[in-house]
This record gives structure tokens, sequence and C-alpha cells, in this order.
């Protein structure tokens, strides 16, 4: 068996979601190449080189390929798919958005989001947010797949000596353009990857309280999270979101303050090692799941823990 | 210009999915079910484009149960013009869906065709992408904004490191995401009105695609539940137990 990796990465690194997406390739089995496609990405490339137990480092960089579009991604894919048992790719939101399209174009389904390898058809995968999972097994020639990274640990980034092969690019497909990207630049460790996470809700009341979360963060340097609600009344952008149509993640100690703890923001933090939770009624769902609960108005609460810190 | 807009009938968002005894899958017996969230926003962005004058005519596809028409009709009551419903028993991957929308844009040559990014029952969140690539259309998915310019589309994309923006030709299809709009709700007179509306019924058979699924689903199985915690009675408490319980400060 023969598995590609597209990796994801802007341009300089990889992004930490890649080395999560090479150990389920390891869990399945085989040889592993890893695709870095992008414009001027030679120095992600060479980052993925040292990647541990990975074969051949794939290198398609030119200018049709800036931004990453899912049109010219999914052809580049598909022009090299027929080498392959297995193409995995991590489901982030740059996942998600290739991957069906390589798979359509190449005739085949795509299992989405799998949480656990079984063997190398068979595949767990969480479903309804979350509430159940659903062992499947695919007929496909191909298995295209997308992965759920907090259920597998990162591949270690240091340790491999593949070699680059540069590999041909294709024509721009012309049906779209990338104009651009706008990110809240923050200092602060990024949420899928912190070892924790202060998130708030709707009970914040505005943005700016949002700063008392900001401190506990930076003493314990943590990423700051955020409920739907939280988003959708403009506290903070949505990029913080998490949950089962924002980030899924699972650091090892998850704080929920002012967060009532519905199903579809559980789908997001409910793996977390350790789960705590700041709300004033006693009654939120929140503490289902949590492994400290404190019931208390989270503007006395939250400064009484910064200070403690 | 018309818009094709997708709908599927859902689990509704409020209610726990719970798994059957036998473990072959969710027990939806008497179940509440509703349109799916994402849907509801691009029905409703549909909609807007009609209401501003962009577009001329909503179109709402759905693929599934008899008892989609009710899905049907709620887009109709939202403010759809006309809807198709393609009569399947079968529960369809995303490809094979894809592979009717396909069979249904060629018949009706949308300009646009808006689908939720993800249906909250499979979660898959491949039906838009796929779509596209069978027509060799653009996509521009987990859209947040969308306007029509000189005959383009310009995207607004929920991504993970943010707001992306990108320009597809036209058509092309795009998938919404929550942010997209806040979806209105039908009025009683609506609601009387769409029962009125035009409603053509497809069996999925007299298509003649291929639709077979590719997957076989060996057991759904309740996640692993979580140990039950403890109450702290004070900030304290919760430091300490973090520090030297848990271990994670
Ligand atoms: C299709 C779909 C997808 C969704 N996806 C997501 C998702 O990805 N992520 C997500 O988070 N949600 C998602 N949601 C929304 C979800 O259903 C909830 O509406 C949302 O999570 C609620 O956010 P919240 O807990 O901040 O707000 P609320 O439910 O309003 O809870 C606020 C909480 O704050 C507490 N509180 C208020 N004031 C204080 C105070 N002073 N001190 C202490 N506590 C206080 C209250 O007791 C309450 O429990 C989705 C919904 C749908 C339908």
């Amino acid at each position: 068996m023969s598995i590609l990796v597209i990796a994801e990465h802007d341009n300089a690194s990889l992004v930490g979601a890649t080395l999560n997406t090479v150990t389920a390739a390891h869990q399945i089995g085989g040889d592993i190449d890893l695709l870095i496609a992008g414009n001027g990405c030679s120095a992600a490339a060479q980052e993925a080189t040292q990647v541990f137990g990975v074969n051949r480092v794939l290198l398609a960089d030119d200018p049709s390929l800036e931004g990453q579009l899912a049109e010219n991604i999914a052809n580049l894919v598909v022009s090299i798919a027929g080498n392959y048992s297995h193409v995995l790719t991590a489901a982030t939101t740059f996942g998600k958005n290739f991957m069906p399209r390589a798979a359509a174009l190449l005739d085949m389904s795509q299992i989405s989001e799998i949480s656990e390898v079984i063997s190398a058809d068979t595949f767990v995968r969480p479903v309804y947010a979350g509430n159940a999972m659903a062992k499947v097994q695919s007929s496909d020639k191909i298995k295209l797949i997308t992965v759920r990274t907090t259920k597998f640990d990162p591949a270690a980034a240091t340790g491999g000596s593949a070699a680059v092969e540069t590999i041909e690019t294709l024509a721009d497909s012309g049906l779209s353009r990338f104009l651009g990207l706008s990110s809240s630049d923050s200092e602060r460790v990024e949420l899928t990857s912190a070892a924790i996470v202060i998130s708030g809700g709707r009970g914040m009341q505005n943005g700016e309280n949002f700063h008392m979360l900001e401190s506990v963060a930076d003493k314990l340097g943590a990423a700051v999270g955020a409920s739907r609600a939280a988003v959708d009344a403009g506290f903070v952008p949505n990029e913080y979101q998490v949950g089962q149509t924002g980030k899924v993640i699972a650091p090892d100690l998850y704080i929920a303050v002012g967060i009532s703890g519905a199903i579809q923001h559980l789908a997001g933090m409910k793996d977390s090692k350790t789960i705590v939770a700041i709300n004033k009624d006693s009654e939120a769902p929140i503490f289902q799941v949590s492994d400290y609960g404190l019931v208390a108005d989270l503007f006395e609460a939250v400064p009484e823990l910064d200070k403690a810190l | 210009m018309k818009v094709l807009v997708g709908v599927k009938r859902v689990l509704d968002p409020q209610v726990k999915a719970r798994v059957k005894a036998d473990k072959s899958g969710i027990d939806l017996t008497n179940a509440k079910m509703t349109m799916n969230p994402f849907c509801e926003n691009a029905v409703e962005e549909a909609i807007r484009l009609r209401e501003a004058g962009s577009i001329e005519e909503v179109v709402a596809l759905s693929i599934g149960v008899a008892k989609s028409e009710e899905t049907l009709r709620n887009a109709l009551a939202l403010g759809a013009d006309r809807a198709i419903l393609v009569l399947t028993e079968e529960v369809l991957e995303p490809l094979a869906i894809a592979k009717v929308f396909k069979a249904i844009v060629e018949k009706e040559s949308p300009g646009l065709v808006l689908v939720g990014k993800q249906s909250i029952d499979d979660d898959c969140n491949q039906t838009g992408q796929m779509l596209s690539a069978l027509l060799d259309w653009p996509q521009a998915t987990f859209a947040s904004n969308l306007e029509l310019v000189d005959g383009t589309a310009l995207v607004t994309r929920e991504v993970d490191s943010g707001l992306e923006t990108i320009n597809v030709n036209m058509p092309a299809v795009i998938s919404a995401d929550l942010r997209l709009n806040v979806p209105r709700y039908a009025s009683l007179p609506n609601v009387m009105k769409a029962k009125r509306k035009p409603l053509e019924k497809i069996n999925l058979a007299d298509l003649g695609l291929d639709t077979a699924n590719r997957m076989t689903t060996i057991e759904v199985m309740e996640p692993p539940a979580r140990a039950a915690g403890v109450m702290v009675e004070s900030v304290a408490e919760l430091v300490d137990k973090l520090r030297n319980e848990a271990k994670v400060i």
C-alpha cells in the first residue's frame, strides 16, 4: 500500500494538523508521500522532509497554487492519486474544501473525519455531532479520507530524511481567484494546538470582557476560544469558534466560562482531557461533561482565578 | 437567472441522537425532523437574492423519502417559487446526491446552486464540493457573505485562520455557513400559500444514474462516556485541584 498525505502549510511551515494526519497514515500502514502544494512553498517542503516516517516529499510549487484554491489543488491531487491506495488530509477547512472535489472527480466517495483506523478499508467516524460513532467499510479503489486530528497524536516533526521530488503542476483552472485572507493577528498560541484553552460564551456579555479571559490565558500559556453565540454576537472573530461547525479541539485543559454546553458546542471540546466549567446556572448541561464545575458569577470567579495564578 | 437550492430533512438539532439497540443506526422513529440548519441559510440567501432583484426564480430540491415533501413545503413557505423532490427510500452518500443534483442542474440550468455546508446528521461536508466538481464549476464553500458582481460571485469564506475572500465565475456552487444570514420564519399565510405552490416528484430510478453506495455501515456505537466530575466550592479549591489532582497547570 502507498499513502498520499496532502499537507497543510502556509508556504513557510507545516500546519500542526499535518503531523496528526501522518500518524493516521502510519496506522493504515504503507509508504507515505507528503504533498506540498503552493506558491513559494519550498521552505515548508524542507520542513516536511524531517517528519518522521515520510518516504518522499512531493513539491508542487507554482503560481497557479496561490491561495490553494480548491479547483487547482483537487486537479493536482487527481493527477497523482492513481499511484496510491489511500489519500489523506486533515479535516480542517483546507482539507474539507478540496478533498470532496478530488473524490468526485475520481468517482470515489470520501470518508469524512475518521477518528479511528480499524483496517485498511474500515474506519470509525463521528456522526450527529459526535453523539454516535459509525464504523464504516469502504469498497472504493482509492480511499479518500479526511482525518479528525484530535484523535491521532502528532508524528514526530524531526528524525525523518525524505527526499524532495518536484512534480509537474497544471494550468490554473481559471474558475476562481483568491483575493485575500484576514486573520486577527494574535500573539497567543493557536487554538487547535494549544495545551490549554479558555473559552467564553454568551455569558461574557461583550467583547471587552474577553480581556478577562485573555489575561488568564496569558498566565497559563493558553489559547482563547468561544461558543457560537459569542461569535454570532460579535464578541470575537469566527476563528475562535469551538464546536460541531467551528474547530474541534482536545486540549489537556479546557475551561468553559459562561457557556451553557449545547450539543453543538460539546461536539468541539468533549474529548479534552480535563474540562472545567464556570457557570452561574447549576443546571447548565456543561456541568454534565466537566471534571470540575464551579457554580459562580463569572465576573467574580474569573478575576479571582486570574489573581490565584 | 434561476437559483437551485438544496434542502435536506434531518433530525432536529435540539434533539439528542439516540443509537438503536441493535447498533444499526440512529433511532428516528417518531423523532422531530426539520430542515437542516445550513440549508435554511441557503434558502434564505436565495430568497434575498430574488428580493434584491439579482435573480428571478428560486427552485428548492430535496432528495429523500416522501416525507421530505414537508421540508420542501417549508422552503416554499419561506419563499421558494417551486420545488422538486427526487424520491428514494435509500440513504444515499454525498457522491450519489451530487450526481442527482447534477441531473437536475442539467434539466433546470440554474445560474447558481446554493447548498448548506454540511448536514447535521452525517456531518459529511461534501455535497457542494462534489457537485461543483461533477459540473466543472467553481466552488465557494463555508460562505459567510455573498455578493454578485459583474456576472461573478464575490464570497467571504469562514476558514480556520479567519476570513478568506475569493471571486468565482458563474455558474457556481456555494455552500452556506451559519453566519451567511439569519433565516426568517414562515408566516401563517405563507405556509397556506406554500401548499399550492408547484412541487414536482421524480423517482430516483427514472433518472437512470449510478447511485450505488460505496460504503457499508458495519455498526453505529455510542461514543465513550466521560466519567462523572465533581463540583468545587471556590476558585481556590478549583486551582488546587487543577494543580495537585489533575496536574494540568
Ligand atoms: C447547526 C448548528 C450548529 C451549531 N454549531 C455550534 C458550534 O460549532 N459551536 C457552538 O458553540 N455552538 C454551536 N451552535 C449553537 C448552540 O446550539 C448554542 O446555541 C450555543 O453553543 C450557545 O452558546 P452559549 O453557551 O455561549 O450561550 P447560551 O446557551 O446562551 O449560554 C450562556 C450561558 O452563560 C451563563 N451565564 C450568563 N451570565 C453568566 C455569569 N455572569 N456568570 C456565569 N455564567 C453566566 C448562563 O447560565 C448560560 O448557561 C450550533 C447550533 C446549530 C443549530
